[in-house]
């Protein structure tokens, strides 16, 4: 999905702004998912709404921007609406999905649907491996497959709401440039 | 969807079947016991056949692991978000009860059965 970037934040301040909406736009995601039960049989998964920032920033901001974007949201939200544990499965889980799909945003033939299921897998994995590091037991790979079909799933709904967006943000972003 | 959408769900799709199909292959017969793990270290082996209630009450907080019918379920737990308890019963050799908040892991293992042979010789 090659994204043309034209200069995209325009002024510092532009840039620091479009940051702090990213944030907080992020941070109003994770708390309205905690009201979305989204039950797969097995505990924990969720939606990844919080995703709909990352996918969009990455189409106009610097990736770096949005990395921290992402890393910020998922520290306050733990904060707030989580416990110390839930952060470090959440960092994992963002830190890897970020990379995977930041490294495809820069690659031709993936659509933003493609784009976010790859990440909200890339989500789990991540949240997984942090499991079994912290209680020491690989056969939590027994829960990988259903949690691999289960970032599957709520990747290509989060990239789905993601292409709808897409069109009126960019719209949003020339009306304020 | 682009066509290479359909590359990465197939991709994942493949993996998750092939993981399956190994855990599968690589599981499944009855275990003996079961095997209960706090912070990684052992703590203790139960054996399936015997009927038992285990508490465990760590600085993490309290368990009660109960095995009946040669299954092993948690009975009680005071975490928050009580996942162990809705995992259900395990019997099959690498099925696993996972409490993340009180870091405590029960699997099954064949352990018992080993045991079962020494005498049969």
């Amino acid at each position: 999905m090659a994204v043309a970037r034209k200069s995209p934040t325009g002024t510092p301040g532009r840039r620091v702004a479009l940051d702090g909406i990213l944030v907080a736009l992020a941070m109003l995601f994770s708390y309205i998912e905690t009201f979305i039960p989204f039950n797969f049989g097995v505990p924990g998964i969720k939606l990844g709404l919080a995703n709909l920032v990352v996918l969009l920033g990455l189409t106009f901001l610097p990736a770096l921007d949005v990395f921290l974007v992402s890393m910020v949201r998922i520290l306050l939200s733990s904060l707030l609406f989580g416990n110390v544990m839930s952060l470090w499965y959440s960092l994992a889980g963002g830190i890897l999905s970020f990379l995977c799909m930041w490294l495809l945003t820069r690659r031709e033939g993936y659509s933003l649907i493609g784009i976010s299921m790859a990440g909200g897998v890339m989500h789990n994995i991540g949240q997984v491996l942090t499991a079994a590091l912290i209680v020491q037991t690989i056969q939590l790979a027994g829960y990988l497959p259903v949690l691999l079909v289960a970032g599957l799933v709520t990747g290509a709904i989060v990239g789905a709401l993601a292409k709808l967006l897409m069109p009126r943000v960019q719209k949003a972003l020339e009306s304020y440039a | 969807m682009k066509k290479k959408d359909f590359l990465i769900a197939g991709a994942v799709l493949l993996l998750a079947g092939v993981l399956t199909l190994v855990l599968r292959l690589s599981g499944g017969d009855p275990g003996g016991a079961v095997q209960v793990k706090i912070d990684g270290k052992v703590v203790g082996t139960y054996a399936l056949v015997e009927e038992q209630a285990v508490p465990f009450d760590t600085d993490y907080g309290h368990n009660l692991l109960v095995i009946r019918d040669g299954k092993a379920h948690m009975e009680e737990a005071d975490c928050p978000d009580h996942y162990c308890m809705e995992q259900g019963e395990i019997e099959k050799t690498g099925e696993t009860l996972v409490c993340l908040p009180h870091k405590l892991v029960v699997e099954v293992v064949s352990g018992e059965s080993s045991d079962v042979d020494v005498v049969a010789k």
